[in-house]
């Protein structure tokens, strides 16, 4: 992965996964991210995410200045764990994503993005 | 912000007990606080920060937003529609303003 301008560093990550997981074990699988694999334009970038099961998905973006992007929550009323939206990224990067399962433990996933054209501003 | 107005796409019919795609747009510049003005002064952050839909009184997505949700922030989710109900939509802004709309569904 390009090291980004900026960058969150990895304990920045890791923080913000520790945070959402209060440190519990996160298995491989499970979360499904669809990204395009090279984004024109890092201002907009359509993704969306998927953990059948999941109660909360964290979004993080690991090479933006800060890596949080979203956490959404899945109430009685939502007929899947599936949201989609659009976001901003600083460069090439890894896109990653935590999903809280309703028995309590944790999945994750992730997807590179080649970004042609950053979208943080300067 | 006075140039806010949400955007909402619901299907034009739906069946009792249906999955429906609902999404949603909020014009919104989304100021990440990252950015200079032309003297070099930092531009204040003012984001959307929070998005909440709710349906039959049901909540069915509630999303914590960051700086890196894109201007315009788009929201696209599922949702079971077992009677017809009012969907309420609101949106919650860094400067304390709250946009809400709200839409009734009828199922068939």
């Amino acid at each position: 992965v390009a090291m980004v301008p900026g960058a969150a560093s990895a304990s920045a990550v890791d923080d913000a996964i520790s945070a959402f997981t209060g440190g519990a074990d996160v298995s491989e699988g499970g979360v499904t991210i669809s990204a395009p694999e090279i984004a024109e334009n890092g201002n907009t970038v359509p993704i969306a995410v998927e953990a059948p099961g999941a109660t909360e998905i964290l979004m993080i973006a690991a090479g933006n200045p800060t890596p949080g992007v979203a956490k959404f929550g899945f109430g009685e009323g939502a007929a899947t764990s599936r949201a989609a939206t659009r976001i901003r990224l600083g460069g090439t990067q890894d896109v990653i994503a935590i999903a809280k399962m309703s028995d309590g433990s944790f999945a994750r996933g992730a997807v590179e993005v080649k970004v042609t054209i950053g979208g943080c501003g300067g | 912000m006075s140039d806010v107005r949400p955007r909402i796409r619901l299907p034009r019919s739906a069946n009792a007990g249906d999955v429906v795609e609902v999404k949603t747009l909020i014009s919104h510049n989304m100021e990440t606080g990252l950015r200079r003005d032309g003297s070099g002064d930092a531009i204040p952050r003012q984001i959307i920060h929070r998005f909440t839909c709710e349906y039959a009184g049901k909540m069915v997505l509630d999303v914590e937003m960051e700086p890196a949700i894109s201007a315009n922030p788009y929201m696209e989710f599922d949702v079971q529609v077992d009677e017809s109900a009012d969907f309420v939509f609101t949106w919650y802004d860094d400067d304390g303003s709250v946009y809400s709309e709200t839409q009734s569904f009828e199922v068939s």
